[in-house]
């Protein structure tokens, strides 16, 4: 896939991803790693921070936002309002967005910002997409450069539209062969963090590569840049394939045109495709790394991360039987209709523990949608979950689902810090939907095998 | 200026969440309820018992996480001088060069450094001064230097604009 196209001149050394990325949204042929680069980013994220993020931009004196077309904003951290003041201060994010005519801005219930922004094909393979949100790097999926930012530097693109980045090392990790029946992308993501550190992918950009990623389906490759902030990359990148630029050019098309995914004539999706893998970045094959880690998908088993630290990674068998309170299915890391569907393999025709709450958070409108189509959403219901509105629910603490004191949490999420769920004393366990919805029958901590009859 | 005060010595992987929860990112405004959550799920007596100067000393990724700026802010707000660490979170060390906070990679001094000890930060001669012994870190990068001078990104973004 790698052409010369995407050498700028024939002095430049071989470059990585982060390298091409940031030269092209720095308007340069080629940058070094380590340089300070002065980067326009394609699209800018914030999300229920927004409102905060307009009071540092009222500081500039200016009234209009200089690049309103490159925003993109969610209503998704605390939704609905659980308090008056949450409320207040969605109000405040409607208001601006009417103001400033922002056109990519989604009200409560449209989902998750990485989620949605995926979904509506906002960010496209090769680009530069900053969002006041750690998980930016989510975008990887697609082969973009997504990096999190603080709420006062977003406030700073919206008056300049440009912010110093430097490059960063880059390190590659790779997965060779294809993943066991029941071993998933998040176990993937939860060993590489056990066994490298919560810091050992700081500052870096991650490149993944191996046919074990290739095998991936879309929604489990999601799951694996967005884990990365917990290894704390700046950015991670996958190869965008035919599937990636398939998926995005029936979304774009979707948008721009109001129709229905898969309806559309062939040409203007053909034509869409070709234009959005030209402007796909893939690494030089000799560019520089400063670390290359190989796996082998064979000799993966399910992890689990324990309090309260991510890379305090366990076996599943080693925490299996640890009693639980809570479990909980959404998050842009694991609330996607993959997720949902291996839930639902292992709960249909069961019943939740008494003395344990199931809870199940569709990290999107579109994914609920779906699972209410294919009759997922009954089946939670009748095994005794309780579903929510499309959005990052109890995951960092807001509300829907905050844990009591001296509870056990067991989540599909990406964090698992003290106070994470706005429960100082309360624990929390990650791991793959399929465990969580096990651990959920079994009551405590189990996996789909453990609760077969 | 030098800035001196007290070390407050936490651990590795001190993280956005513990340093200021989650739950109250989206509603509190202002410097007085920012400051007063300030490490509440870490170390509830700090903010009772923090001076103006004070330093903070981590060991590995202090700051790791949330990209919320709280987390750094709330520390501004209490008068910390500098943070001293092994290594920190991307984000947190952006977010406080933003609020004009001092975040020093060291961790030779974070090491040394022990709870209570009196610690001098001389950014112009990149030293830090204690009870164990004087320690030398990197100047920091033009771009970080000019908003460090500025006294944070807003007023060097407004600088900016003016110009
Ligand atoms: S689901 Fe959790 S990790 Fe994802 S954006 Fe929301 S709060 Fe952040």
């Amino acid at each position: 896939m790698t052409t010369d196209a995407t050498r700028n001149t024939q002095y430049a050394a071989p470059q990585t991803f982060a390298q091409k990325a940031l030269a092209r949204a720095a308007g340069l042929d080629s940058v070094a790693v380590g340089q300070v680069v002065d980067a326009r980013p394609d699209v800018v994220l914030s999300h229920d921070n927004t409102a905060d993020i307009r009071r540092t931009w009222l500081e500039f004196g200016q009234e209009r936002v200089t690049i309103p077309e490159k925003l993109a904003i969610t209503l998704d951290h605390a939704v609905p309002a659980p308090t008056t003041k949450h409320a207040q201060n969605h109000a405040e994010i409607r208001a601006f967005v009417k103001e400033q005519g922002i056109r990519n801005a989604w009200d409560v219930g449209r989902g998750i910002c990485h989620q949605v922004l995926s979904e509506e094909a906002i960010v496209l393979p090769g680009q530069l997409i900053l969002g006041a949100d750690s998980h930016t790097p989510h975008f990887g999926w697609m082969g973009a450069f997504g990096a999190g930012i603080g709420r006062t530097e977003v406030a700073t693109l919206w008056a300049t539209g440009e912010l110093w980045l430097r490059v960063p090392e880059s390190m590659r990790i790779v997965l060779d062969g294809e993943l066991p029946p029941g071993v998933t992308s998040k176990d993937f993501a939860l060993r590489i963090i056990g066994d490298l550190g919560a810091d050992g992918g700081l500052y870096a950009s991650v490149e993944f590569s191996g046919s074990g990623i290739e095998a991936l389906s879309l929604e489990s490759r999601m799951v694996l840049p967005n884990m990365m902030a917990e290894f704390g990359v700046k950015t991670a990148y996958i190869a965008p394939d035919e599937k990636v630029f398939e998926y995005l050019a029936q979304r774009r098309a979707r948008r721009d045109k109001g129709q229905e995914i898969g309806k559309l004539t062939p040409d203007p999706i053909s034509n869409l495709k070709s234009q959005i893998s030209d402007h796909a970045l893939f690494p030089d094959a000799d560019a520089a790394y400063i670390a290359e880690y190989h796996y082998n998908a064979a000799k993966l088993e399910p992890y689990v991360a324990c309090p309260h630290s991510v890379d305090k990674l366990a076996t599943l068998s080693a925490v299996a039987g640890t009693q639980v309170q809570q479990a909980f299915i959404g998050t842009c890391t694991n609330g996607r209709l993959e997720d949902i569907a291996a839930a639902v393999e292992v709960i249909r025709g069961k019943q939740v523990a008494a003395g344990t709450r199931l809870l199940v958070i569709p990290a999107s409108r579109e994914v609920l949608q779906d699972a209410l189509r294919l009759g997922y959403i009954a089946a939670l219901v009748d095994a005794g979950a309780h579903i929510g509105t499309p959005g990052c629910g109890p995951c960092m603490g807001n509300h829907m689902g905050v844990p009591a004191p001296g509870e056990v949490t067991i989540s599909s999420a990406n964090r698992n810090f003290q106070g994470r769920m706005g429960t100082r004393d309360a624990e929390v366990y990650l791991a793959s939907p399929a465990v969580v919805a096990a651990s959920a029958i079994a009551g405590k901590i189990a996996g789909p095998q453990a609760i077969l009859d | 200026m030098p800035t001196t005060g007290h070390a407050w010595k936490y651990g590795d992987n001190i993280n956005t969440d513990v340093l200021f929860p989650g739950k109250f990112t989206y509603t509190a405004q202002g410097r007085a309820e920012i400051a007063s959550h300030a490490l509440e799920d870490l170390d509830p007596t700090f903010v009772k018992r923090v001076q103006p100067g004070d330093v903070i000393v981590g060991g590995r990724n202090f700051g790791c996480g949330s990209s919320r700026e709280q987390a750094a802010s709330c520390l501004v707000y209490n008068g910390v001088g500098a943070v001293i660490a092994e290594s920190f979170g991307r984000i947190f060390y952006r977010n406080a060069i933003n609020f004009g906070l001092l975040v020093i990679t060291c961790p030779e001094a974070a090491q040394a450094i022990q709870p209570g000890d009196e610690v001098t930060v001389d950014l112009a001669r990149h030293r830090i001064t204690t009870a164990s012994g004087e320690f030398a870190f990197p100047p920091f990068s033009a771009s970080v230097g000019q908003i460090l001078q500025a006294g944070g990104l807003v007023e060097y973004v407004k600088e900016r604009l003016r110009t």
